[in-house]
């Protein structure tokens, strides 16, 4: 009986090796099949023409394949989505974690969590229905007399944005509500004790606690904006245009999904060199999460 | 021990099990093949090789598929690198057929290129129904996707700033359209959709927007313009009215008669209910 034991234990350790090796494996062929697809459209278009160029004509006479734009309106249009969202997102967390009645929070909880398993194509619905008949009409107020004005009919870079603020509510919400949780109680004791009053404690002792879990929710929030296609795919415009709020803009992601089926030769793999860069993009973030996990660690330990 | 022996047991009779199917449906697979090539009558065999025409790649691809499953003896085939050189391909013989999305230029037709269309792609342009226009001029499209005119009041419409919708890079209508109206790349788009579906229903929920898309899938939510004030119906175009439409060409160097008998079973296959019902398939216009 005993040996059967042993041999049912080593044989387990095998399977849970394999199944360790194929989520490394599986992250490796990614990372290689990305430099092997990316690479040779670098190598043939040059680096600096691809990303210092504004000019994206993957299919003209003389086709020019520059992202600049591209990168850009990733960059501006994930970092106006975290301005918009994060504050509201804390904000939701500390009300969730120390201010809402327990009935209220029973409702609102699982509200936020639902939030965080619609699907995206969903959200980008919601945004064609909702937020680009009012950016269409916004935008009519804005430029009725600015002829200059290429009119977007709502799809631009704001109604994106909207929609991206709403997506990554639900990460940077739970993130920051369970760090804020695992405040010790004592913390907050001690501040009532010295007269502090609800707020202040909240601002002054419960948020700079918590920091490290807010800042990690954050930065899982950038990932999801950054990574996100479908949702603003529908709502974007999808024109390749300098991101300014009221400009069609194409992102990344979205560069990638619109052009892909028709597309041939090396305007193929030009369009694997952005999924290169949008993987980079995510690597940088991945790895600045660590960085912030490890250092929160090291923190705690002091 | 005993339950691990069972266990191996298992595996081993299991996978026996499999093998045993895996080799019975094969078999069976090979018997329909057979069946199926009796079933076709062809006295032909060789290749037909195709060269051209990007636009034309659905096209040549369905009917490429269904002719190579009903005529086994023949390999048909289609590479894609434009017109013109396809064009040139069969002039030179290295292809038997150049497909061109255009029109033969009269200096091809002196080379002995005889031109047989086999389908005519044509393209609406489509208004949200609200809207007041009703034709516009060939010069007056192209002047909206440049960005030259830029509201609907210079064109006879009601005051207010054109959304110009179009296709992404790379999709073949948005190719045809840039190529009939002599606009290639300088359009400028302020949404480009990689679906015809996406741009009737914008252009059908967007005030003040135009968009363009093949002309097999109109229908009632949006409102097509006349061009040149001729309407984009399936009789003006094999009348050779509307302006928006093109041919697709089947380029042989002499008359089909005179082609090998792999190359006229092909024609005979394109004319034929089926090769039409593949034409129709992929959005064209038969010719008849």
């Amino acid at each position: 009986m005993k040996s059967s034991k042993d041999i049912i234990e080593r044989v387990m350790a095998i399977v849970f090796l394999v199944c360790g090796i194929i989520a490394i494996a599986a992250v490796f062929a990614i990372c290689v099949y990305m430099f092997i697809s990316g690479v040779p459209a670098i190598t043939q278009i040059g680096i600096t023409e691809m990303l210092f160029s504004s000019v994206w004509e993957p299919t003209a006479a003389e086709p020019h394949f520059g992202i600049l734009y591209i990168i850009l309106t990733s960059i501006v249009g994930t970092m106006m989505a975290i301005i918009i969202g994060v504050p509201i997102s804390v904000l939701t967390a500390v009300f969730l974690a120390e201010i809402a009645p327990k009935k209220l929070a029973a409702v609102v909880n699982p509200a936020v969590e639902l939030l965080a398993g619609i699907p995206s194509v969903v959200y980008g619905l919601l945004g064609i229905l909702i937020i680009k008949p009012l950016m269409y009409r916004l935008e009519m107020a804005i430029f009725a007399n600015s002829p200059d004005h290429q009119m977007t009919g709502g799809a631009n870079l704001i109604s994106a944005v909207f929609v991206l603020a709403v997506m990554i509510l639900p990460t940077v919400v739970n993130v920051s509500r369970t760090s804020m949780k695992a405040v010790p109680a004592h913390l907050r004791s001690s501040s009532y004790a010295l007269g502090a009053t609800k707020i202040t404690t909240v601002f002054r002792v419960v948020i700079p606690a918590a920091k490290s879990g807010i800042i990690t929710s954050i930065v899982l929030g950038i990932g999801r904006a950054i990574g996100e296609a479908m949702a603003i795919t529908l709502v974007a415009g999808n024109a390749v245009n300098l991101p300014f709020p009221f400009n069609s803009v194409r992102f990344l992601t979205t560069g990638i999904v619109a052009e892909m089926s028709y597309s041939q030769g090396l305007h193929r793999q030009a369009l694997f060199t952005i999924g290169l860069v949008l993987f980079i993009f995510i690597m940088i973030i991945n790895i600045l999460l660590s960085v912030t996990l490890k250092k929160a660690g090291e923190a705690g330990e002091e | 021990m005993k339950k691990l022996v069972s266990l191996i047991l298992a595996g081993v009779l299991g996978a026996a099990l499999m093998t045993g199917c895996g080799g019975q449906s094969t078999e069976q697979s090979a018997d329909n093949g057979a069946s199926t090539g009796t079933t076709t009558e062809s006295t032909a065999s060789g290749t037909v090789s195709m060269n051209g025409s990007t636009s034309m790649k659905k096209l040549v691809e369905a009917a490429c598929e269904t002719f190579n499953a009903q005529y086994p003896s023949i390999k048909a085939e289609g590479q894609f690198t434009g017109s013109g050189a396809g064009l040139e391909a069969v002039a030179n013989g290295t292809a038997d057929i150049g497909n061109s999305s255009r029109a033969l230029t009269d200096e091809e037709k002196a080379k002995g290129l005889v031109e047989n269309i086999v389908a005519i792609d044509g393209i609406a342009v489509v208004v949200d129904n609200a809207n007041t226009v009703t034709s516009l001029t060939k010069q007056q499209l192209a002047d909206i996707y440049t960005g030259k005119i830029t509201n609907w009041s210079e064109v006879g419409g009601n005051d207010g700033s054109i959304v110009v919708i179009g296709r992404e890079a790379g999709s073949g209508t948005r190719g045809a359209f840039e190529e009939i109206l002599e606009i290639e790349d300088q359009c400028a788009y302020a949404q480009e959709l990689d679906q015809t579906g996406a741009v009737l229903t914008t252009v059908s929920s967007t005030p003040n927007s135009i968009g363009y898309v093949s002309l097999d899938v109109l229908n009632d939510t949006v409102k097509a313009v006349s061009i040149d004030d001729v309407e984009p119906t399936v009789e003006n175009i094999k009348a050779g009215t509307y302006s928006l439409q093109r041919p697709f060409v089947m380029a042989t160097n002499g008359e089909i008669s005179a082609q090998s008998d792999a190359v006229q079973t092909w024609f005979d296959f394109m004319a034929s209910e089926e090769g039409q019902a593949i034409v129709e398939s992929v959005g064209l216009i038969t010719v008849e």
